[in-house]
């Protein structure tokens, strides 16, 4: 580790009177309203933040739908057009006997995405910690979030891989379905929401005296 | 060692201060020694984590990644064959392989994903860093640029690609024989690269040097 457990006080720019560059975290006085080292907008909480994220969530759960019902792969060997959608897929993977490709496509398409949306939600509706250490979950959560969340994308690239691949005229061929459409959009509004949250605002609500030693 | 940044105390100049993007807190600015790493004491971020002579490898891993890039997308990526028909795609043609309406713009986003973004990303770097290894004042735009190139982090996916080559191969294996191309190799060694070079990079050390060119 490299620092011991201390129990400082922190003091926050804001009650320093300052404002904050989150892009290259350059201090400014509170009047600022750009970033004079790298020009980004500068506010001390944007609390418009969980306008957006929600918005931002709601498409992306609007999306995941679809991207469940309609089929992701279309699969035609010889005379037989098999569809399958991404949990029927993995079934598929599953039944054939490679249960650990199954369970990656399970993780990846079904296990991130709903515990993507529900931990943003979750962020959002509760977003001040009222003690040192429930921040800190708080914010693992959120970094769990941004960290993770782009990985859903593989099943994209899987469909993305196989349907190029797998074109051998009148033996096999794969093309993708509807839902491959959906599942990206879904990926890429739920990522824009976890990006659109700010997470300075989750120690708001932290009194600075009893900030908790390191227990990270 | 003890923690590399001190809350602030009164007043200071604004430069000597560096905040925390997700919890601002304020500390005072001190550089961390070699080997030693700036880390938010109440979030656990780390805030400035510089290499000795970061900047030249930085560069050169970017520079190979930039030929591999372009290379790994033009040669054969994969082949298979079955039943005497067979098919070679190269990560392009895998890329743009949502053919169909809609899917024409997953096409395009998945082709930035896995070749566009990280090419430029790359790109973007070398233009930013050449001058400061040099010691030369900031390139024009250099500010932009590596706002851009920040921006563009979370949507590089090439790691992510990978991962769907494998799973795509395993779902492949039972209908026809898969044959690496040597743009398959190429990818996975550019794949390591670009979490090489991600790791390097330290950010605030580039906005640093970008505000003080000689300095640093």
């Amino acid at each position: 580790m490299e620092f011991a457990g201390t129990s400082k006080k922190v003091i926050t720019a804001r009650e320093a009177g300052l404002v904050a560059c989150t892009r290259c975290n350059r201090a400014w006085p509170i009047s600022h309203s750009r970033c004079g080292r790298c020009g980004a907008k500068l506010v001390s909480r944007d609390a418009k933040s969980l306008q957006r994220v929600w918005a931002l969530w709601i498409v992306g759960f609007i999306c995941y739908i679809p991207a469940n019902i309609y089929p992701m792969l279309r699969t035609r060997q010889l005379f037989q057009v098999d569809e399958s959608t991404i949990i029927g897929g993995a079934v598929d993977l599953a039944h054939h006997g490679t249960m650990g490709i199954a369970a990656i496509i399970i993780f990846a398409s079904v296990v991130i995405p709903l515990g993507k949306f529900w931990a943003i939600a979750f962020l959002a509706v509760t977003i001040r910690a009222t003690e040192g250490a429930a921040a800190h979950r708080k914010l693992w959560l959120y970094e769990m979030v941004e960290y993770i969340g782009r990985w859903s994308m593989i099943d994209i690239f899987v469909v993305a891989i196989l349907s190029a691949l797998v074109q051998l005229r009148g033996l096999a061929t794969i093309t993708p379905g509807p839902a491959a459409f959906f599942f990206a959009l879904s990926v890429i509004f739920t990522m824009l929401s976890a990006q659109a949250f700010d997470p300075r605002m989750i120690w708001n609500g932290l009194p600075n005296e009893d900030e908790a030693p390191d227990h990270a | 060692m003890s923690d590399a940044a001190t809350p602030i105390t009164g007043n200071m100049p604004l430069d000597e201060l560096i905040v925390c993007p997700q919890c601002d807190a304020a500390y005072r600015l001190r550089k961390p020694e070699k080997g030693e790493r700036a880390v938010c004491q109440r979030c656990h971020k780390v805030l400035i984590a510089p290499r000795h002579k970061a900047g030249k490898q930085i560069i050169a891993v970017s520079i190979a990644v930039v030929v591999l890039i372009i290379a790994a997308s033009v040669f054969p990526f994969l082949s298979i064959s079955a039943a005497g028909r067979s098919n070679a795609v190269s990560i392009l043609d895998a890329a743009l392989s949502f053919t169909e309406g809609p899917l024409l713009v997953l096409s395009l986003l998945t082709a930035g994903f896995i070749i566009f973004v990280p090419l430029l990303r790359m790109l973007l770097t070398i233009y930013v860093l050449v001058p400061v290894v040099l010691d030369r004042p900031p390139a024009r735009h250099a500010i932009r640029a590596f706002r851009l190139s920040e921006a563009m982090r979370p949507w590089s996916m090439a790691e992510i690609f990978a991962l769907g080559c494998a799973v795509a191969l395993v779902k492949v294996a039972d209908l026809a024989t898969v044959d690496f191309g040597p743009a398959f190799w190429m990818f996975g060694v550019l794949v390591v690269l670009v979490i090489v070079q991600d790791g390097y990079l330290c950010k605030w050390s580039v906005w640093n040097s970008l505000e003080h060119p000689k300095k640093s």
